[in-house]
C-alpha cells in the first residue's frame, strides 16, 4: 500500500439521501455521498481526474429547498441537506437527458453501463421522430487516432484533458454555439497542423468512442475488433524514468490499444505519445525472423 | 504552453487594429520582429496570460476594422495575448457579431423578431432576399435589436479605419432605405425618441429633458445630489436605505437589491467588483437602452453609489453590442465624470476610489446571464457557470461581485433622494417603486412607459393608446421570449412581482408585446423557438438539444392537422419543457420553454 497524504482532518457533515442519513467529510460532492451509499448515479461528463464541468446534467438530484435540480457531480454537501435521487422529477430529467442525447448522437459505443441507465429510466430516443443529429463523416487525418464527432456528446472531457487538467497543450476547444457547438481545433485545421502532441489523453477520457485509436478504428471497420478475445497486460512504460503504468490491450498477439488506469498514482490515466502510441517496435516481427 | 500558429501572417490593417488596443509588440514572443535579445530572453508566463480579458476588445477591433476575423488576425491576437488559437477560435465562433468568413465591409442587420414581425419585417426581408440574395452575405436577419418602439428596425455596420467606420441604428426602416444602404448610401442619424408618456415619471424624468452629453445639464437637473448623500451616509447607511426601500432587481430575477449589496459589502475576500448588466437582449426590451442613451450620467452616478456602498474600486458596464449610441453616450459620460472628479482616485474629495470600464457585448443573448457575462468580460465563451457559488461570493475573476441591471441601479438615485421608506410607499407592499415597461407591438403608441408597481396590464395598454381601431386583443407576451402569454381575461393582472406570479406569468425584463387579431401567432411562436435554438450556449444537454427538439415538435404541431398526432407532440413539448426547467444550468434553459408552453395552455392554440 502506498503512503498517501490524507490532508488535515475534516469536519463531518450529516446529510440525508433518499431518507438514509449519512456522514461524509465536508467538501464531499453529493455524487461521492451517493456512491458511498451504493446508489448508482449516472454520469457522463464527470471523471475523478478532471474538474467537474457539470454540463451533461444526467446526474441531477433533487435537493430540498432548491427550485431546480442540482448536479450531484459538482454540488458539495451542506449540513442537513436532504437529497432525493430517485424522485419523479429526477427520473424525468435523467430520462430526458439520455433521450435528447441518444436522439442526436450515436451512442452505440458507450459503456454498457450507459445502456443500462437508458433501460432503467425508460429512455426512448426514437419518440422525437425525424430529429436533427450531429452525424458527420469521421475525421481521419493522422496515423494514430481518429475523431468521429457523430459520437460526440460534448462532455468537454477531451478539452479538459488537453488543457489544464492534464496536458496543457490546448490543441482543441469548444467552438460554435448551441446545437452547433462542437469540439474543434482552430479554424478546424487538421490535427497535424494543430498544436496536438498526440498524447492521446483525450482518447483516454472519451466516454463515447468518438475518439479512438486508429488501430481500433481500422479493426472495427474490418469487423475484426473483438473485446472478448482481448487480454490486458499491465506493464511499466519503458521509455523514460517516470514509471507510467501501461495497460496493453492485446488481440491476436498484437497490441491494439494502450491505456493507463485512472487511479494510478503516477499517471492518473494520462500518458504521453510514446507510452500511448510507441508500441510498434514490440511487434516488429520482421526483425525477429531476420534475427 | 507553446502557441503554434500556421495561418500565415496578418495583414498590415489587422496588425494596426490589434496594436490600436495593445500597443506595439515588444519582442518576437508577442508577434513582433526579432531582435538579438529575443534569443536569450523568453517572455510569457502569468503576466502574458493575465491579458486574457483583453481578447474581446481586440476581437472587436479586428471586426470593426476588417468586417471579419481572419486566421492570420486571430493568430496574431493569440500571440499578443498568449492565448492558444483553439481557445480563441472557440471564443470568436461563440459570438454572433464576429464573422469567420470574409465578408463585405457593410453589414445590414434587419430585425425579424416578434415586434418587428408585426410591423412588416417579414415582407421587408423577403424583398431584400429577392434583390440582394439570401440573408448572411450583405444583409442579415437578426434577433431583436431593442428598437421595438420604432419597428421594423435595423442596424448598419460598416467596417473600416476609425474615421470611416459606421454603426447606426435605423428605425423604422423602409425597404427603400434598406436598399439605399445596401447600394452604398449612408444613413443619416435619426432623431432620437422622446418619452411620450405624460404625467409623473420618476426614472424617466430626465429622459428627453437633459442633454445626455452635458454633465452640467445633468447637474442642473439635480444630478450628483444622490452621490453626495451617499458619501454622507457611508456604506452602511446606503445599504440601509436600499434595504428599507425593498427594491427588487429589475433584470428579471427580482432578487432583493439590499440583500445583495449587503452580502458583497460584507464579503471578506478582496477586491470586490461591480458589474452593471446593460446587455439587454430580451426580445421586446429597450428600457435600459433608453436610460443609457438619454440619461447616461444617472447610470454612472448610480454605479458610483453602488461601488461606495459595497467597497468596489473597479466597475464594468457590459453594454449590448447592438447599442452603439448607448455605448458612445455612456463612454462620454464616464469621461466627463472622471474629468469632474466624480470618478477616479478620489471621488468628490472623499478619498474613495472607483472607476468604470465599458465592455461591449458581441451578439450573444446568453451574456445577459450574470455568470456568462463574467466569463465574457474575462475573455471566454459566454457560458454560464453553475451556481453556487453565487456572484456575491465568487463572481468576476472569482471575486465577490455586485451585479445589477441598469434600471435597478437608476432606482437607487431616487431612494437616496427621498429615503428608502418614501420609496417603499410607492407601488405595492411587496413590489415597491415604479417599473419601466417596454410596450411594443400592435398598440397605438409603442414606447417606454413608467408606472407604479401594481398598475394593471389593461391600464398600461391604455396608456400606450390602446389597440388600434376595430382590432381585438389576441394575446400579450409579458416578459419577452423568456416570459409568457397572457390573454384578454387576464388583463386586470396587477403588474407587480407577486401579481404576475399569481397567474403563472412574470414581469421579466418589462417587455410587453401586444398582439392583436392581425398577428400571426404561429409565426410568433416559431420565432421564439428559433430564438432559443440560436441563442442557447450549447453547454448543457437539456438546453442545447431541448431547444432544437422543442422547435421541431412545434413545427410538427403547427403543420399537423390530425388531433391524435398533435396530442403526442404536445405531450412531448411538455416533457422537454420540464427537463429544461429542472435540469438546465441557467435561466435561459430554465425559461426557454415558458412562452411556448403558455401558448399551448393559455391560447389553446395547439392543444388537443
Amino acid at each position: 500500500m502506498n503512503e498517501v497524504f490524507v490532508g488535515l482532518p475534516k469536519r463531518m457533515v450529516k446529510i440525508s439521501v433518499d431518507g438514509t442519513d449519512v456522514q461524509v467529510p465536508e467538501g464531499t460532492t453529493i455524487l461521492e455521498a451517493c456512491r458511498r451509499l451504493q446508489i448508482d448515479t449516472p454520469t457522463l461528463c464527470q471523471l475523478e481526474t478532471l474538474t467537474p464541468v457539470n454540463v451533461c446534467r444526467v446526474c441531477v438530484v433533487e435537493v430540498e429547498g432548491s427550485r431546480v435540480l442540482v448536479p450531484a457531480c459538482s454540488r458539495k454537501v451542506e449540513p442537513e441537506m436532504k437529497v432525493l435521487t430517485d424522485s419523479e422529477r429526477v427520473r424525468h430529467s435523467r430520462r430526458l437527458v439520455l433521450e435528447l442525447l441518444a436522439s442526436s448522437v450515436d451512442m452505440a459505443l458507450c459503456a454498457q453501463q450507459v445502456h443500462g441507465w437508458m433501460a432503467r429510466y425508460g429512455a426512448k430516443p426514437e419518440r422525437f421522430g425525424a430529429a436533427a443529429t450531429v452525424a458527420q463523416p469521421v475525421k481521419i487525418d493522422n496515423d494514430l487516432y481518429v475523431r468521429d464527432y457523430s459520437r460526440c456528446i460534448l462532455c468537454y472531457k477531451c478539452v479538459e484533458a488537453c488543457g489544464v487538467d492534464a496536458q496543457n497543450t490546448f490543441a482543441i476547444g469548444v467552438a460554435g454555439r448551441g446545437f452547433d457547438a462542437h469540439i474543434s481545433t482552430e479554424f478546424t485545421v487538421e490535427l497535424p497542423d494543430s498544436a496536438c502532441v498526440y498524447c492521446g489523453n483525450c482518447i483516454g477520457v472519451c466516454p463515447t468512442g468518438a475518439l479512438m485509436f486508429k488501430s481500433e478504428y481500422d479493426m472495427r471497420q474490418a469487423g475484426t475488433w473483438d473485446e472478448s478475445q482481448q487480454k490486458v497486460t499491465e506493464t511499466v512504460c519503458p521509455y523514460c524514468g517516470v514509471g507510467c503504468m501501461l495497460e496493453l490491450h492485446v488481440q491476436d498477439n498484437s497490441i491494439v490499444k494502450v491505456t493507463s488506469p485512472l487511479d494510478h498514482s503516477v499517471t492518473a490515466g494520462h500518458l504521453c505519445v510514446k507510452g500511448r502510441f510507441g508500441f510498434q517496435f514490440v511487434q516488429q516481427r520482421s526483425r525477429e525472423t531476420k534475427g | 504552453m507553446d502557441i503554434r500558429t500556421t495561418g500565415g501572417p496578418p495583414t498590415a490593417d489587422e496588425i494596426a487594429a490589434v496594436d490600436g488596443i495593445l500597443g506595439s509588440p515588444e519582442s518576437i514572443w508577442e508577434g513582433g520582429g526579432r531582435s538579438t535579445q529575443d534569443d536569450h530572453l523568453a517572455r510569457g508566463g502569468h503576466a502574458a496570460r493575465s491579458q486574457r480579458p483583453l481578447l474581446l476588445p481586440v476581437l472587436h477591433a479586428i471586426q470593426d476594422r476588417m468586417g471579419w476575423v481572419s486566421r492570420g488576425a486571430l493568430e496574431y491576437a493569440c500571440r499578443r495575448l498568449s492565448i492558444p488559437p483553439a481557445e480563441a477560435y472557440g471564443v470568436v465562433s461563440f459570438y454572433g457579431r464576429f464573422a469567420l468568413d470574409e465578408r463585405p465591409e457593410l453589414a445590414l442587420h434587419v430585425c425579424d423578431d416578434i415586434a418587428c414581425k408585426g410591423a412588416g419585417a417579414d415582407d421587408l426581408c423577403s424583398a431584400l432576399e429577392k434583390a440582394f440574395g439570401p440573408s448572411g452575405k450583405t444583409w442579415h436577419r437578426s434577433a431583436c435589436l431593442g428598437l421595438c418602439d420604432r419597428s421594423p428596425a435595423a442596424l448598419v455596420e460598416r467596417a473600416g479605419v476609425p474615421e470611416e467606420r459606421e454603426e447606426h441604428q435605423v428605425a423604422p426602416i423602409t425597404l427603400e432605405a434598406a436598399q439605399a444602404i445596401l447600394r452604398g448610401g449612408r444613413p443619416e442619424d435619426q432623431p432620437r425618441p422622446q418619452v411620450v408618456q405624460r404625467g409623473t415619471v420618476r426614472l424617466l424624468r430626465r429622459v428627453g429633458v437633459v442633454d445626455p452629453e452635458s454633465i452640467d445639464s445633468y447637474r442642473k437637473a439635480g444630478g450628483y445630489a444622490a452621490l453626495r448623500r451617499a458619501l454622507e451616509l457611508g456604506s452602511e447607511g446606503v445599504i440601509r436605505e436600499v434595504t428599507e426601500a425593498k427594491l427588487l432587481g429589475r433584470g428579471g430575477a427580482a432578487f432583493p437589491t439590499g440583500r445583495k449589496w449587503d452580502a458583497v459589502a460584507k464579503a471578506t475576500v478582496r477586491p470586490h467588483y461591480l458589474v452593471c448588466n446593460a446587455d439587454e437582449s430580451e426580445p421586446g426590451t429597450f428600457k435600459d437602452r433608453v436610460l443609457m442613451e438619454a440619461d447616461p450620467f444617472a447610470v454612472v452616478e448610480a454605479m458610483t453609489i453602488a461601488a461606495i456602498a459595497t467597497g468596489c474600486e473597479q466597475g464594468y458596464l457590459y453594454v449590448r453590442g447592438e447599442y452603439p449610441l448607448a455605448r458612445e453616450r455612456i463612454e462620454h459620460a464616464i469621461g466627463e465624470a472622471r474629468a469632474h472628479g466624480f470618478l477616479g482616485a478620489d471621488i468628490e474629495g472623499a478619498g474613495t476610489r472607483f472607476d468604470i470600464e465599458v465592455r461591449r457585448g458581441a451578439g450573444a443573448y446568453i451574456c445577459g446571464e450574470e455568470t456568462a457575462l463574467f466569463n465574457s468580460i474575462e475573455g471566454k465563451r459566454g457560458e454560464p457557470r453553475n451556481k453556487p457559488p453565487f456572484p456575491v461570493q465568487a463572481g468576476l475573476f472569482g471575486k465577490p461581485t455586485l451585479v445589477n441591471n441598469v434600471e435597478t441601479l437608476v432606482n437607487v438615485l431616487d431612494i437616496l433622494g427621498e429615503g428608502g421608506a418614501a420609496f417603499a410607499s410607492i407601488g405595492t407592499a411587496d413590489s415597491t417603486g415604479t417599473r419601466l415597461f417596454c410596450v411594443s407591438g400592435q398598440v397605438r403608441v409603442p414606447g417606454l412607459y413608467e408606472v407604479p408597481m401594481g398598475t394593471t396590464l389593461r391600464a398600461l395598454i391604455e396608456l400606450a393608446g390602446g389597440l388600434r381601431e376595430d382590432r381585438t386583443l389576441r394575446a400579450v407576451l409579458l416578459g419577452g421570449a423568456a416570459g409568457s402569454f397572457v390573454t384578454e381575461s387576464q388583463l386586470d393582472v396587477p403588474l407587480s412581482f407577486e401579481g404576475t406570479r399569481a397567474i403563472g406569468a412574470t414581469l421579466g425584463s418589462g417587455a410587453v408585446i401586444v398582439l392583436d387579431d392581425t398577428a400571426d401567432l404561429e409565426q410568433v411562436l416559431l420565432r421564439i423557438a428559433r430564438f432559443f435554438r440560436d441563442e442557447s450556449c450549447g453547454q448543457c444537454v437539456p438546453c442545447r438539444v431541448g431547444t432544437v427538439r422543442q422547435e421541431e415538435a412545434l413545427k410538427r404541431i403547427l403543420s399537423q392537422r390530425e388531433t391524435s398526432l398533435r396530442e403526442a407532440d404536445v405531450a412531448l413539448l411538455s416533457d422537454i419543457a420540464q427537463a429544461m426547467r429542472d435540469a438546465s444550468i441557467c435561466g435561459l434553459g430554465q425559461t426557454a420553454a415558458s412562452a411556448i408552453g403558455s401558448a399551448v395552455i393559455q391560447l389553446k392554440l395547439v392543444g388537443p
